[in-house]
């Protein structure tokens, strides 16, 4: 409870405007890149926009599906997927981004702090 | 010193004996001098019919045959050797040219025979040996429609040779007659019963066959001829090509005094010596022990024996005597002969399989105990002949007859039953070991990787189909699955699509995969969604609901990203036609957006640099200036190029930037397994590059060629001429429906190349089943074709017009209008490049 607290969060768009198996880029308080999803399942995500193989901000324009079930995007410059729900690279293990706490509060997703 | 090796002849057996001197003979121990009557280096003499058509000497040439930047090779065309002075060691030519040799290896060749008929040197009569003879029959039979619309022209010979001519003249527009004096066509390699389907079959290709008779005279008759035969027939003709069979080259030998054969030929023995020591004679003209051999692989083991002694000093290999078997289509009809095809073996058995509904015959002979296999022959369809030929000798595995038979399956045997010596690639002699040796070894796991390794299948390519039987018996699966998703292949995708009408993702991978889809099977499905969308009632444009998720980054914004996550731009410009106000448009576009700027290949213009939030911004301005999508970004037709053609050049014999734009307007934004490029010449000089396209068109003076299945790239690949001369409504006709059939039938991302090169039966099949329409598709192709055609729609106006599509144009969700602080770029060559994150640019040298 007290790590939450010291949390900011940062209110990035309605549920709605993103649309199932899709990724829509948001900009945190602190200037740092998020790519937030939203899954076929409905569930909701939020991984470091910049891949770190290319070095370009594009993450959240890859595709979304699954990996053996795990929910994934894969990046749109060299195909590598990264698991939404941990940022780990499914297929180079050297890399990985960051991934963030993402809540929904009135139908509102929220991007907490990393 | 070196010394000096003279090569009389230069065909193909010439310069394969020149480059196996040169490959062995490291030191440079050889100045080797050709001397050749033709006027050009040696070609492909094997497929000379297939130049009917195209009519591009080039396509024959041999690799290296011009031993350019070679300087142990001297080349010396267009000058015949006139005499040998044995005595002296040196060769005099018709000019006078004088050449001493140390070694001296006649590659002399054969001339073709023509019958002593009276009237066979009238004009009009031809022989059938070199591109020059095929230049003077075109000409004659053009002559001849120009007088009287058609030409009609006769063979004289019914044997390989003879129907190989028979073939020409059909490919330039003919219905020729055949006149074999044998009862039955090709007597040399089919017995009675497979003669007889063959000439049923021949005849059902406009054909007419005339066994058992010969020409008696040929009178000249009011301009044209007239060819009289010894049953009382009179054909009306305006061309006779003899191709009745060759005869050895060897009057220069005879005129030497070396020992010729009795049936002519120079006398060499195994070694491929002549009486005379330093005299060798390779290919057609060498009698090896009695027997000249009128086929290639014969006279390239000779030519490697020769170069073995020159160059190594190793005389240990004797010619093995040749493997006559052949497997031809000769007419589009296929014909093998192999070992034994005449039973002459004593105590051997015939068991003949006579299926005169099916149109095949098929005879296997056998040792009297009928276990092991001596030889046979296949007409009609010679599928068979490549587990059988490698049986040739060794145990049958079964009954004969059920091996040929009906009841058997019809398939032959299979590839386990083959031993691990039996030849499975005649052309460049790869066993059945080699192959699963490189399967199981260096696991090459798929057909082009075999072929690579192997070389197995890259010669006349009969030998494909095999490929694929092998691996699946080394245990290798060759999966078709498109990903972890669906366990079908993207064609059968299609097919699931087409027939049950599916309109979305979400139903498909319900009903038909399991999980949520990949960056695999999502845009690959969304690219036969939007193919089929007139046909099946999708929906039309790419980024209508949830489609909009299935596409890649490229085709959901409508726009390539670069690498640094920005896009680039490009408009079509059809046929790279342009007005002055319209390039001024996009000068304007690029200089107030800051895009950098590039001439593509396709001959339009790219706009490097755009964020996703400029794009609507960047394309209300050209929508506005009459531009549209390009489709530079999709698995799509991008771009058909033109030459200038016939309204401008003085070369040009059709308007190339006419039938460019046409064609680019037709199949504009086609979506299909990969890319699509085209382009199209006004003239035989080819400036459009058109071979190297998924279909190219070259203007002829009749009308069009169309050529399929070339690329650049990695594995540069020249299309093939699949048909020639036809009218502007053919043309299209024809590129319909091929379009259609590779969109329905080609893997995910698989090139029209690597699909025509996986595709069974190749361009024969693909003829028929787009030109001949063997599969009575061609209607279909057709009409859904013409559904795209009229459903296109401009794919940027359709989000120009629709505010929710144009939302997602946008830089963060929660900071529209915000720039990607992570865009950087610096200045080179007055233009702007991007700037990566962590990779500063490099000050000093200009690069990065």
């Amino acid at each position: 409870m007290t790590m939450a607290d010291v949390r900011t969060w940062t209110a990035v768009c309605e549920v709605a405007t993103v649309p199932k198996a899709f990724g829509v880029a948001a900009l945190l308080s602190g200037g740092e890149q998020v790519a937030v999803f939203r899954t076929e399942a409905g569930e909701v995500y939020a991984i470091g926009n910049i891949d770190p193989i290319a070095g370009a901000a594009v993450l959240s324009r890859g595709i979304v599906g699954d990996a053996g079930g795990v929910p994934v995007v894969a990046s749109p410059i060299y195909k590598e997927r990264y698991d939404l729900r941990t940022g780990a690279c499914l297929d180079d293990e050297s890399v990985s981004v960051p991934s963030y706490p993402v809540r929904v509060t009135d139908g509102v997703i929220h991007v907490g702090s990393a | 010193m070196s010394r000096t090796l003279v090569v009389v002849g230069n065909g193909m057996v010439s310069h394969r004996l020149v480059e196996a001197v040169r490959a062995e003979d490291g030191h440079g121990a050889w100045r080797i001098v050709v001397l050749a009557e033709e006027p050009r280096p040696a070609y492909d003499r094997v497929g000379l019919s297939s130049y009917v058509g195209e009519w591009d000497a080039t396509a024959l040439e041999l690799s290296g045959s011009g031993y350019d930047g070679d300087g142990h090779v001297e080349l010396r065309l267009g000058d015949a050797v006139a005499r040998i002075d044995r005595e002296a060691k040196v060769v005099t030519t018709e000019a006078g040219f004088e050449q001493s040799y140390d070694a001296l290896v006649l590659a002399t060749g054969s001339y073709p025979f023509v019958p002593p008929v009276p009237g066979r040197d009238l004009p009009g009569c031809f022989v059938y040996r070199a591109i020059e003879d095929l230049d003077a029959i075109r000409a004659a039979a053009e002559q001849a429609r120009s007088h009287r619309g058609r030409a009609a022209g006769a063979v004289v010979g019914g044997g390989l040779l003879g129907l190989e001519a028979a073939k020409a003249l059909r490919d330039m527009g003919m219905s020729p007659h055949v006149i074999e004096m044998a009862p039955r066509l090709m007597p040399i390699q089919v017995d009675e019963g497979g003669g007889a389907l063959l000439k049923r079959l021949v005849e059902g290709l406009d054909v007419t066959v005339h066994t058992g008779t010969s020409t008696s005279e040929i009178v000249e008759d009011r301009g044209r001829l007239l060819a009289k035969l010894g049953n009382g027939t009179e054909l009306d003709l305006d061309l006779l090509v003899f191709s009745a069979g060759i005869r050895p080259r060897d009057q220069l030998a005879r005129d030497a005094g070396l020992d010729v054969g009795e049936r002519g030929g120079v006398v060499v023995d195994d070694r491929c010596r002549t009486s005379d020591p330093s005299v060798y004679a390779v290919g057609e003209v060498a009698a090896v022990e009695g027997t000249c051999y009128g086929l290639v692989a014969p006279g390239y083991t000779m030519a490697e024996i020769v170069a073995a002694q020159l160059a190594a000093g190793n005389d240990a290999a004797t010619f093995p005597g040749a493997d006559l078997s052949t497997k031809l289509k000769l007419l589009g009809v296929d014909v093998a002969s192999f070992g034994d095809a005449h039973a002459t073996t004593e105590g051997s058995l015939e068991v003949v399989v006579n299926d005169a509904v099916a149109g095949t015959y098929k005879k296997l002979v056998v040792s009297d105990d009928t276990k092991t296999l001596l030889g046979g022959i296949l007409v009609g369809d010679a599928s068979e002949y490549n587990t059988l030929r490698p049986l040739v000798g060794s145990e049958l595995p079964g009954d004969p007859a059920s091996i040929i038979g009906p009841a058997g399956g019809g398939g032959g045997i299979g590839v386990d039953a083959l031993p691990d010596e039996a030849q499975i690639c005649s052309c460049n002699n790869v066993t059945k070991g080699q192959i699963t040796a490189a399967i199981t070894e260096q696991s090459c796991d798929t057909v082009p990787k075999l072929k690579a390794c192997t070389s197995a299948g890259t010669g006349c390519g009969s030998c494909v189909t095999m490929l694929p039987k092998l691996l699946t018996s080394c245990g290798v699966e060759v999966s078709k699955a498109l990903c972890e998703h669906f366990t079908q292949s993207r064609a059968e995708l299609f097919e699931i699509i087409a027939a049950t009408r599916v309109t979305t993702f979400s139903e498909l991978i319900a009903k038909h995969g399991k999980g949520s889809g990949c960056a695999i099977c999502k845009p690959t499905v969304a690219s036969i969604l939007a193919s089929m969308a007139p046909v099946i009632g999708a929906d039309r444009h790419i980024l209508d609901g949830e489609q909009a998720g299935l596409q890649d980054t490229n085709d959901h914004f409508l726009a390539n990203m670069q690498k640094n996550g920005t896009y680039s731009v490009v408009p079509r410009v059809p046929g790279g036609e342009i007005t002055p106000e319209k390039l001024i448009v996009l000068g304007e576009v690029a200089s107030e957006f800051g895009l950098y700027t590039k001439i593509t290949g396709g001959q339009r213009i790219d706009l490097f640099g755009a964020t996703v939030d400029q794009l609507p911004h960047i394309w209300q301005r050209l929508v506005d200036a009459g531009f549209e999508s390009g489709h530079a970004y999709g698995k799509a037709l991008r771009t058909v190029k033109s030459c200038v053609g016939s309204t401008w050049c003085r070369y040009g014999v059709q308007d190339s930037v006419g039938m460019a734009v046409a064609l680019e307007l037709r199949y504009r934004g086609l979506r299909s397994p990969h890319k699509l490029k085209s382009a199209v010449s006004g003239c035989a000089r080819e400036c459009a590059e058109a071979r190297g396209k998924d279909f190219g068109i070259i203007a002829t003076d009749k009308g069009w060629n169309l050529y399929v299945c070339g690329n650049g790239g990695m594995t540069p690949r020249h299309a093939d001429l699949l048909a020639s001369d036809v009218d502007d409504e053919m043309l299209i006709k024809l590129i319909d429906r091929f379009l259609m059939f590779y969109i329905r039938t080609a893997d995910r991302l698989q090139r029209t190349a690597s699909w025509l090169e996986e595709l069974e039966g190749g361009l024969d099949h693909l003829r028929e089943v787009i030109v001949d329409d063997k599969l009575g598709i061609c209607a279909e192709l057709e009409e859904a074709m013409a559904a795209h055609v009229a459903n296109y729609a401009d794919e940027w106006k359709g989000v120009l017009d629709d505010p929710d599509k144009l939302a997602r144009f946008t830089s963060f969700v929660n900071a529209p209008g915000t720039p990607d602080p992570t865009i950087s770029f610096r200045e080179e060559r007055e233009q702007k490049l991007p700037v990566l994150l962590g990779i500063p640019a490099v000050t000093g040298d200009g690069r990065s």
